[in-house]
């Protein structure tokens, strides 16, 4: 919101340090975002007055022009279509500065001398208005600083209102808290009620009392047709952001900039028989202002006649109702809407209005009488006519009563945590307008009936008091205070491997963590997951328009534009949630992508692609910081290579995916090197379980190494769990030490290479017995993989 | 005939000059079996002792064990040296390019949003703090109704909020976790909750997801001077500077009074700067006294229970920590941005 200082300063003494007022204002709630000056900055630019037009003698759309600078008369060389003898427009004179950066000087135009320029609005920076020179009001003197004449030293405050504080919404709101916040009085305008003079009447009919208890109406008859606000209005609507239209139009605009009362304006001749404030029925539909046509629905209140719907109350006026520069009879709409009833309503149809934005925050439920009183005054000053009386309609049952609120001192402390005195207390009170009563308190302190001002409606319970309190005696008065100290032990968890420390073994193993969004383009990872992702309803755009199945189209995304900016080697974790297929279930998981070189281009060491067992190791070292036991099985996943694709269970549980995105992927993704990728879920992948503490054998351990001739398909942890069963309990390790594929073997098959260490805790092992193992390790794989037996001792 | 003697000399000198000019401990071995092994030179002289008359003898053995003496230690002193040399040709052969670079695989980095993130739960913690949990995809009473926040109200407005078809939406900020922290349990609540909120916004300044995290104390006895307290010894913790820090009145419908934190600009010290565009102050969290609703939503009284809670942007604290310059950066996941912070 928009507040000029110098309409400010009617209202009440802010002084002339510009910076401390929007600092006492900021640290009172009312957030000055931004401080700019009314206009450009003018000088050499006084108030002209045009003597005499004469046509030049050699251009027919040029007139010479004697104009007055109040001391001397000038020859003035002018193409606008509007000047006029007798008129009065900004002249630059010799030397002036325009906004545009030119300097006037003198000139001659088709052999005429000119010795200065009338201007327009828009040469002056004021408007956009470029079609003529700026028409100014005759009342102003003759060679007046154009600066002072319009009052454009003027400076304006950007107001960050929060929503509660809709009674700042206008120049008696900001006023009112710029007097207390700097303890001045405040000075309101007087405004008197305006004698009818015409009994005209137009009946009122309240239908919808919830959402409108109180509607103030009165007829002005006869207003000049076509009339136009005076110039000080105009500049003043500006300043706020608001376009002048016509006379009725702009009181209504400017009482509402004043006072915080948004109000109406109709013309009578084409209301039909009544005005009536109903809910909508269904399926109505109305002409906005802006010439849209929208449909209505019942939970929305509207200001209709007899015939037909003429506006959204509390938000916007209709087409056909409004005035006109037709218009010489007006009916004045000043009523109060429950912010319940208006809330929301607007921004269905995309309408944020100033009147719907001060309705749905709340307008003072006193102050329509007096808005409507203001706005009278105004346009028979404006506009001519004569007022019929003013005619309140209202509910009375409705309009919520204003009741006490109990204030307690003790709880002022037990919520702030200082001690203030009563008059502190009492004195932000009564800055802020309350009324105060003393209240039997309980024995200790004082407590207090406090009646804020009709305007704050916002404040209802004890709390909000004391914030105003806290607010007036300013924050940073309050010293900031230790609690008083806890000494409550919290749980330190040993059974769940911390996430934290997930990530730093990533990133020991060369991995950066990449944060993706949980959202993503629905096509993008449809190349890799069939489900239907959840999708929002009203999506940023349909990049991001549905939930994440996975962690892996971000990371792939991610990895091509790194690609594509020529960073060809990526190793990326991520540490977040996927959502499942319908419902959207949140899983908390671990991701990680490598493509690219095994190891970072380095001197000594031959360059090799990542392959599956690289990240594989990445993948048993992150599993290992809980001591999870896991297996790998191949299974499928529509998203990897079919031959490169495994997934992760930890006892019956399945907990995660490791596998080489499919071939056909990387083309869709426009990828360039294989990618591997896995995927875990971080609770069950990082619960471990207190390490229990086991005997060491005093004896010495035996080792064998077996190497046997299997079928390519026949897998190692196959191999394994024949070799664990056939040892027994004695095996206390067992690892691949090779696998070989060889001309020497038949086609279709391999060696595999086993290491066994075999130990008992009670006795040492002969090597008898150790042959014995060997043996039984043997048969079983010959009886149950059709393993047959290499060297013993082939590596 | 010559005297065994003068022999011996000639022998001991010869010898010594044979040493002096050896150059490789080999052939320094050799002349020490030739002069003293078991059939060495010399040892043949000791043998020989044996044939001598008595009187001869013992002069004559103390001449050729003076000359087995210097012998063995002309040979040792030798011995070192050429040892020496053969270390220091070693060494010499060994000597590498220290300066190379070490092989293998180089480390990666945390996000930098999870540095921060880490450094605010570290701190918290080390108060008494802990760390707590919520869905991203919530119901609208959490997200809204129980923190005092109506349908319909102004606020939810400003919320730009990301629904589903089916009535739920993505949070907006953290604070449900303070509700869903209450929610079943009795004071005193001490907790913190960093997560990942999402507003339907995406500009120069912001993303359509971003990180908060929600503070919640509630006790008996707490005030508005501790949440003072809280943050401004957070604040200082967290950018290890001696920062200022203001409290302006604000709004939150689940807090009263609500207040926005702004502290002394952590990149110019408040002197103005484009980063505090020139106010010396930087926004960097809401807060607030728990609204007595909030509590009475999740049967807490208010009457004897009073409680701060505040939230803050960690993407906005992570700008300030490490001067980040444009939002965007986080979630483009640049490896040239993510290096930065390894």
């Amino acid at each position: 919101m928009r507040i000029s200082l110098q309409w400010l300063r009617e209202w009440v003494d802010v002084g002339n340090d510009v910076p401390a007022l929007a600092h006492a204002l900021t640290m009172a709630g009312l957030e000055i975002e931004g401080i700019e000056r009314a206009g450009p900055e003018l000088s050499g630019i006084v108030v002209g007055e045009v003597m005499s037009v004469d046509r030049h003698p050699d251009a027919e759309k040029l007139n010479v022009c004697r104009v007055s600078n109040g001391r001397e008369e000038l020859q003035i060389v002018c193409g606008a279509p509007n000047v006029r003898a007798g008129m009065k427009a900004p002249l630059a004179q010799i030397g002036a500065k325009m906004p545009n950066g030119m300097q006037i000087k003198k000139a001659k135009l088709r052999g005429v001398e000119s010795s200065g320029m009338l201007c327009s609005a828009r040469e002056l920076g004021l408007d956009e208005d470029a079609s003529g020179l700026l028409d100014l009001p005759f009342e102003l003197t003759t060679g007046q600083d154009l600066v002072v004449a319009l009052g454009l030293d003027d400076t304006i405050f950007e107001v960050n209102l929060t929503p509660n504080r809709g009674d700042c919404m206008s120049v008696a709101g900001v006023a009112r808290e710029a007097a207390a916040a700097r303890s001045t009085a405040l000075t309101v305008p007087k405004i008197e009620p305006v004698k009818a003079t015409v009994d005209a009447t137009f009946p009122v009919r309240l239908e919808a009392p919830g959402a409108c208890p109180k509607f103030a109406g009165r007829v002005i008859k006869g207003i000049r047709a076509n009339a136009r606000s005076p110039w000080w209005m105009q500049e003043r609507l500006r300043r706020a952001g608001v376009r002048p239209i016509n006379a009725a139009v702009d009181v209504t605009n400017y009482v509402m900039l004043e006072l915080g009362q948004p109000m109406h304006a109709y013309d009578l001749a084409r209301l039909q028989g009544a005005v009536v404030v109903r809910h909508a029925r269904d399926k109505e539909s109305l002409k906005l202002l802006d010439g849209r046509t929208i449909e209505l629905s019942s939970d929305i209140a509207v200001i209709a006649d007899e015939r037909s719907v003429l506006g959204l109350a509390g938000i916007m006026g209709g087409e056909d109702s409004g005035i006109s520069d037709a218009t010489t009879d007006v009916f004045l709409e000043v009523a109060f809407f429950e912010p319940d009833a208006i809330a929301g309503r607007g921004r269905r149809y995309g309408l944020i209005t100033d009147a719907s934005q001060r309705f749905e925050r709340g307008v003072d439920p006193e102050l329509q009488e007096r808005a409507l009183e203001r706005a009278t005054q105004l346009l028979i000053d404006c506009a001519g006519g004569q007022a019929g009386p003013a005619v309140i309609t209202r509910h009375e049952t409705s309009v919520a009563a204003r009741s006490p609120i109990m204030l307690r001192h003790r709880r002022v402390r037990h919520v702030l945590g200082v001690q203030l005195s009563d008059e502190i207390i009492l004195d932000c009170l009564r800055r802020l307008g309350m009324e105060i009563e003393a209240a039997p308190g309980d024995d200790l302190r004082a407590s207090w009936l406090v009646t804020p001002p009709s305007w704050r409606f916002d404040l209802r319970i004890e709390e909000d008091l004391i914030e105003e309190v806290a607010r007036l005696y300013g924050f940073d008065n309050i010293p900031p205070q230790d609690a008083a100290g806890t000494q409550a032990i919290l749980p330190w968890t040993e059974t769940q491997v911390r996430k934290e420390r997930a990530a730093d073994l990533l990133v020991d193993r060369g991995y950066h963590e990449a944060i993706t969004y949980s959202f993503t383009d629905a096509a993008w990872q449809a190349i890799l997951f069939a489900g239907d992702a959840l999708a929002l309803a009203n999506p940023i755009s349909a990049e991001l328009g549905v939930m994440r199945l996975s962690l892996w189209p971000g990371l792939l995304h991610a990895v091509r534009e790194n690609q594509r900016r020529q960073q060809t080697r990526v190793r990326l974790f991520e540490i977040g949630r996927r959502f499942a297929a319908g419902d959207g279930a949140e899983t908390e998981v671990i991701a990680g992508v490598v493509t690219g070189s095994a190891l970072p281009e380095q001197w000594g060491d031959e360059s090799r692609k990542v392959d599956f067992f690289d990240v594989k190791a990445d993948v048993e070292a992150l599993l290992g910081l809980a001591g999870a036991i896991v297996t790998f099985k191949a299974e499928s996943h529509p998203a990897l290579h079919p031959g490169q694709s495994a997934r992760i269970w930890r006892n019956d549980r399945p907990i995660g995916w490791l596998g080489a995105i499919h071939p056909q992927h990387l083309k869709s993704m426009d990828l360039t090197y294989p990618a591997f990728v896995f995927e875990i879920e971080t609770q069950p992948a990082l619960a471990a379980d207190v390490p229990e503490f086991r005997e060491i054998s005093r004896y010495p351990a035996i080792r064998r190494d077996v190497a046997v001739i299997v079928d390519e398909a026949t897998h190692a942890d196959a191999i394994g769990q024949v070799v664990r069963a056939a040892a027994g309990e004695l095996l206390t390790d067992l690892g691949v030490l090779s696998v070989y594929r060889g001309k020497q073997f038949e086609k279709g098959k391999k060696s595999i290479a086993l290491g066994l260490q075999l130990q008992d805790t009670s006795r040492t092992l002969t090597d008898h017995d150790a042959d014995a193992i060997v043996a039984r390790v043997v048969e079983q794989l010959a009886h149950q993989l059709n393993a047959t037996i290499r060297d013993p001792r082939a590596g | 005939m010559s005297e065994p003697q003068q022999d011996l000399q000639a022998l001991v000198d010869a010898s010594r000059a044979e040493i002096a000019d050896c150059h490789s401990i080999e052939n320094l071995e050799a002349i020490r079996v030739r002069l003293l092994g078991k059939k060495g030179e010399i040892t043949e002289q000791l043998k020989s002792l044996g044939a001598m008359p008595p009187d001869v003898r013992k002069s004559a053995g103390a001449k050729i064990n003076e000359a087995k003496h210097a012998l063995s230690a002309a040979l040792d002193e030798r011995r070192q040296v050429l040892e020496a040399q053969k270390l220091a040709e070693q060494l010499a052969g060994e000597t590498i390019d220290v300066t190379l670079p070490g092989r293998g695989q180089h480390g990666g980095g945390l996000h930098p949003v999870t540095r921060v993130r880490r450094r605010i739960e570290q701190i918290f913690r080390n108060a008494g703090f802990s760390i707590a949990d919520g869905p991203e995809i919530e119901d609208e009473w959490h997200n809204f109704e129980a923190l005092n926040i109506p349908t319909n109200h102004p606020a939810r407005a400003m919320h730009d909020t990301f629904y589903f078809g089916d009535g739920r939406l993505l949070r907006t900020h953290t604070s449900p976790v303070q509700v869903r922290a209450m929610q079943g349990r009795t004071p005193p609540f001490r907790v913190i909750a960093p997560g990942r909120v999402y507003r339907n916004d995406s500009d120069m300044t912001h993303t359509p997801m971003f990180h908060q995290v929600e503070g919640l104390v509630v006790d008996e006895g707490i005030t508005f001077a501790n949440l003072k307290a809280v943050l401004l010894g957070f604040m200082r913790a967290l950018f290890e500077k001696d920062v200022n820090m203001r409290l302006r009145p604000s709004y939150f419908p689940f807090t009263e009074p609500s207040a926005e934190v702004d502290i002394s600009c952590v990149a110019c010290g408040g002197s103005g700067c484009r980063v505090c565009k020139h106010t010396g102050w930087v926004e960097v969290a809401g807060c607030g006294v728990v609204h007595p609703n909030v509590l009475r939503a999740v049967n807490v009284d208010p009457e004897r229970y009073t409680g701060y809670a505040f939230g803050m942007g960690i993407d906005r604290l992570t700008m300030l920590r490490y001067n980040v310059n444009d939002i965007r950066l986080y979630f483009e996941n640049d490896l040239r941005f993510l290096k930065q912070f390894a």
